[in-house]
């Protein structure tokens, strides 16, 4: 059997969620099966048109930091989110949306990216999924 | 049996490494697939996720600052 990570994405953060994608792209490319669990802040990313609407963990000075950071990553080449979840879901990777979340936030399925999440789903299948991962993070 | 060109110089971390996931998942077994770039943390990184899923490493070479990558899968 392959082997396997599973990532929580607690944080809506821009700088976290660059990290969970890396990460989680880094394990596909390795042949690993991976699974992305969005829940809390980090779910408001998987909102139609809000994947990358997001300001920094720190040093977000009201927008500059971000400004600036996008223009850094711009110049030394780096991918977009956009292509980064694209290429996520080509190779494989599962999204999975916290249903909690859902409730509390009151967010329903249609205000959701539903083309690229695989299940709505609780603790219970992530615990499930994590004691077959040879990785678990959260982020 | 084919050969695969996939062409990452100037890409930075993670795409060269996810580029070469794709082609080999596309790819036919015996398919020999050639990575360039130059992003110098992928030029390790490639041979290790070719060993990690048990494919063959026909060799690494740089010349410029420009690596490539022959792999077959």
């Amino acid at each position: 059997m392959d082997k396997k990570a599973t990532l929580i994405v607690h944080s809506g953060d821009l700088d976290k969620v660059y990290s969970a994608f890396i990460i989680g792209l880094g394990a596909l490319s390795m042949g690993m099966e991976v699974s992305m669990y969005f829940t809390f802040w980090g779910l408001e990313r998987l909102k139609k048109g809000k994947l990358d609407k997001a300001s920094l963990s720190r040093m977000n000075m009201l927008g500059l930091g971000r400004w600036m950071i996008r223009r850094r990553m711009k110049q030394a080449g780096v991918a977009s989110l956009d292509k980064m979840l694209k290429d996520f879901v080509e190779l494989g990777g599962k999204i999975l949306a916290c249903d909690m979340t859902m409730e509390i936030m009151r967010v329903d399925k249609e205000k959701l990216r539903e083309d690229v999440i695989s299940d709505y789903c609780g603790v219970g299948t992530y615990i499930k999924e994590a004691m077959e991962s040879n990785v678990t993070l959260f982020i | 049996m084919g050969e695969i060109k996939v062409d990452c110089k100037n890409e930075t971390c993670p795409v060269p490494l996810v580029e070469t996931r794709k082609a080999l998942r596309k790819a036919s077994k015996g398919d020999v697939i050639e990575v360039t770039g130059t992003h110098q943390s992928s030029k390790k990184e490639i041979p290790m996720a070719v060993e990690s899923m048990g494919l063959e490493l026909l060799g690494v070479r740089e010349e410029g600052g420009v690596w490539s990558i022959k792999i077959r899968k």
